[in-house]
């Protein structure tokens, strides 16, 4: 596929120095996924305690429908959708990055140090801090672990520059360290945290608010803008050092750009819904499937695919094993165990 | 460079007499302080009337032999997975072995009511096989570089864990019981379930000093090794085997208790020899000296509330490896 797009003389739209290609087989696959989404997350408006119509949901939206449904719709599901939408999006895309940054499809955020080194954090204040400060700030001590595991990873990694494989292996090992920071707080602190901290470990979007969710975008907004004006340079970091440097990229200037991208995309997600763990890695990888490797439909696809996953788990939760409602991050992590079933039965034919 | 002129006997005799020293004071410490001589005392004329002999003979004695034993296994599965892969990050810690015992371990006292002994290490030795297998087939693409498999090793370690957790979330009650376990702890265990995982752990040992040699010659690469004539597969299959054993016997004992089997092979390959007939007992009695003094730590700064064994060597093991990380050669690929 590839290999005969190359070949054929590109074809391009210009309007004097600005050129776009026409859209390919790769936008009308996007629009079918957005088109998933959107029905994903009408079920999950309908479905919950008790079913409500499309046609209910659509009143209660619009503010014409009985005031209990727009009171549940509008309180409970649609933040919850919303949120999973923003979260899992985010973790698709800080994933596509991080794949193609590192130049290695296994890796993802929780790579550098991002999922662990927010759940220390977390964990920490759900122990320590949550009797002291309004636990309002949980996301704000998520958030700062995460970022400042993440600068820890660079700055370890870093000897005259930083190479991919030197993040990799730096960011197990600060990962291995903050969840042995976990681990000593879920051991030795009260125990009545014990119980909160593991739920939130898991990662769900259960009682999300819409103060979240505007947190979450504030945070999002800047940065998605940020991503959408790099996308190129991404692309071109994906192709490795020595060509990045031979198309005039800074290589190390980029690089810890991106990486701060990524690290505080994902970070966002992470803290207000604990990390959902394989969002961020699976996601770029259907995304890439289905797209190819050009980078910036690749990363909307991966953003709806993440949001995607993250509302089915969450959808997954509420419905199969009513009347709990089980996290989210349970669902995700028994999709990762399918995903890496199939993943290494493709790994073993291609040894072949 | 001078300490390559050392014999490696004599490193050899070094460890086994700080293991000596190490062991006594293991069984001096905790929150009752017993004296050296009463410890010799309460083990060479046992005296079951007199507390403090019971004390040492039953709790400490069952705590040091459980350090020795996870230690030495955890190192010579370190060692083998290294020699196995050619790759020097490979250990029972990273590559998901241990997540994997962990994660077969919950399930099986989830699902069984009060599971016997040999049930939790049938489950351990199946769990490790798996992810050791999963790591294996997801990062041994051809032309592979040490990243992807060290990647697989995360991503499988990452999966374990999650699964575990999400058992441990949707069932609450057990979470408290074997929370500090997962933590990795040589605490409270019963000296009969020891006994009856050591035979495991031993053979696992035994049948690592038997390979040794082959080791040798597969490390000089897949294609020298089948030229000396070598079977290739056998000799993998049983490194493979002899690592299930010892991984998932010392998970079975102590929980999972990360980077004993990453640094102690890389130490004594510095420091002793890189042949294996060497290199795997340094590696056995370093781990062991390494875990009992880290017990000793665990017990002397914990106070009442002890800290995790595993926490510790974590907490140890990562600067170690970041340091190694730096200096060493893969930081240039």
């Amino acid at each position: 596929m590839a290999g005969a797009d190359m070949i054929r003389p590109s074809r391009a739209w210009r309007f004097g120095a600005f050129s776009r290609r026409p859209p390919g087989p790769a936008l009308g696959r996007l629009a079918v996924l957005i088109g998933l989404l959107l029905v994903v997350a009408v079920l999950s408006l309908c479905a919950g305690q008790h079913w409500l119509s499309p046609a209910e949901v659509l009143r209660a939206l619009t503010g014409q429908g009985r005031e209990s449904d727009a009171l549940v719709i509008n309180l409970l599901r649609l933040p919850r959708v919303v949120l999973a939408l923003l979260a899992g999006g985010a973790l698709g895309v800080a994933g596509l990055l991080l794949q193609t940054l590192v130049r290695n499809p296994l890796a993802s955020p929780d790579l550098l140090g991002v999922g662990p080194g927010a759940a220390a954090a977390a964990v920490l204040f759900l122990a320590y801090g949550a009797g002291v400060v309004s636990p309002g700030w949980l996301p704000v001590a998520a958030i700062a672990g995460a970022l400042s595991c993440g600068a820890a990873v660079y700055a370890l990694a870093w000897k005259g520059g930083v190479t991919p494989l030197r993040l990799v292996l730096t960011g197990v090992a600060v990962a291995s360290l903050a969840s042995a920071v976990t681990t000593f707080v879920l051991v030795r602190g009260p125990a009545n945290a014990t119980l909160s901290a593991y739920v939130w470990l898991t990662g769900s979007v259960f009682g999300a608010t819409w103060t979240d969710i505007a947190r979450l975008a504030a945070w999002l907004a800047p940065l998605g803008i940020g991503m959408a004006l790099l996308a190129r340079h991404a692309a071109i970091a994906g192709l490795g050092d020595e060509l990045a440097q031979g198309l005039g990229q800074r290589v190390e200037a980029m690089r810890a750009l991106l990486l701060t991208l990524a690290v505080a995309m994902a970070g966002a997600a992470v803290s207000c819904t604990g990390p959902l763990a394989f969002t961020g890695l699976i996601a770029p990888h259907l995304a890439r499937r289905l797209i190819g490797h050009s980078f910036g439909v690749a990363a909307w696809a991966s953003a709806a695919i993440g949001g995607l996953l993250v509302m089915v788990a969450d959808l997954s939760g509420r419905v199969l094993f009513a009347p709990r409602d089980l996290p989210a991050g349970i669902f995700v992590a028994a999709l990762g165990a399918a995903f890496f079933v199939q993943l290494m039965i493709r790994a073993r034919h291609r040894a072949d | 460079m001078n300490t390559a002129r050392i014999h490696p006997g004599v490193w050899l005799l070094l460890a086994a007499a700080l293991w000596v020293a190490l062991a006594l004071a293991s069984l001096c410490t905790g929150p009752l302080r017993i004296a050296p001589g009463t410890v010799i005392d309460a083990l060479l004329n046992h005296d079951p009337t007199i507390a403090e002999h019971v004390v040492v003979t039953t709790t400490r004695l069952s705590r040091l032999v459980i350090a020795t034993l996870v230690g030495a296994a955890l190192a010579v599965a370190g060692a083998l997975m290294q020699a196995m892969t050619r790759n020097p990050l490979a250990s029972p810690g990273l590559f998901g072995v241990n997540a994997g015992a962990v994660l077969a371990i919950v399930l099986v006292t989830l699902y069984v009511a009060l599971p016997p002994t040999a049930l939790i290490t049938g489950a351990a030795f199946g769990g490790a096989a798996l992810a050791g297998t999963a790591v294996h087939l997801l990062g041994n693409a051809r032309h592979a570089g040490p990243t992807r498999l060290v990647l697989a090793g995360a991503a499988t370690t990452a999966l374990c864990v999650a699964i575990t957790q999400a058992i441990l979330v949707v069932d609450q009650e057990s979470l408290d019981n074997i929370l500090f376990w997962l933590a990795g702890s040589t605490a409270a265990r019963d000296m009969r379930e020891v006994l009856g995982l050591a035979p495991v752990l031993c053979l696992g040992l035994l049948g690592a000093m038997l390979l040794a040699p082959h080791l040798d010659v597969l490390a000089a690469g897949d294609q020298v090794a089948a030229g000396l004539g070598q079977r290739m597969g056998r000799i993998k299959a049983a490194t493979g085997l002899a690592v299930v054993c010892l991984a998932g016997a010392a998970v079975s004992m102590a929980g999972s208790i990360g980077f004993v089997g990453l640094i102690v092979p890389h130490l004594a390959r510095r420091l002793v020899s890189p042949r294996h007939g060497w290199l795997l007992p340094a590696c056995a009695l370093f781990g062991a000296v390494l875990l009992v003094a880290a017990d000793v730590l665990a017990r002397a700064t914990g106070g009442t509330q002890e800290l995790p064994i595993g926490v510790l060597t974590t907490a140890v093991g990562v600067p170690v490896f970041i340091v190694m990380l730096r200096r060493g050669r893969h930081g240039r690929g």
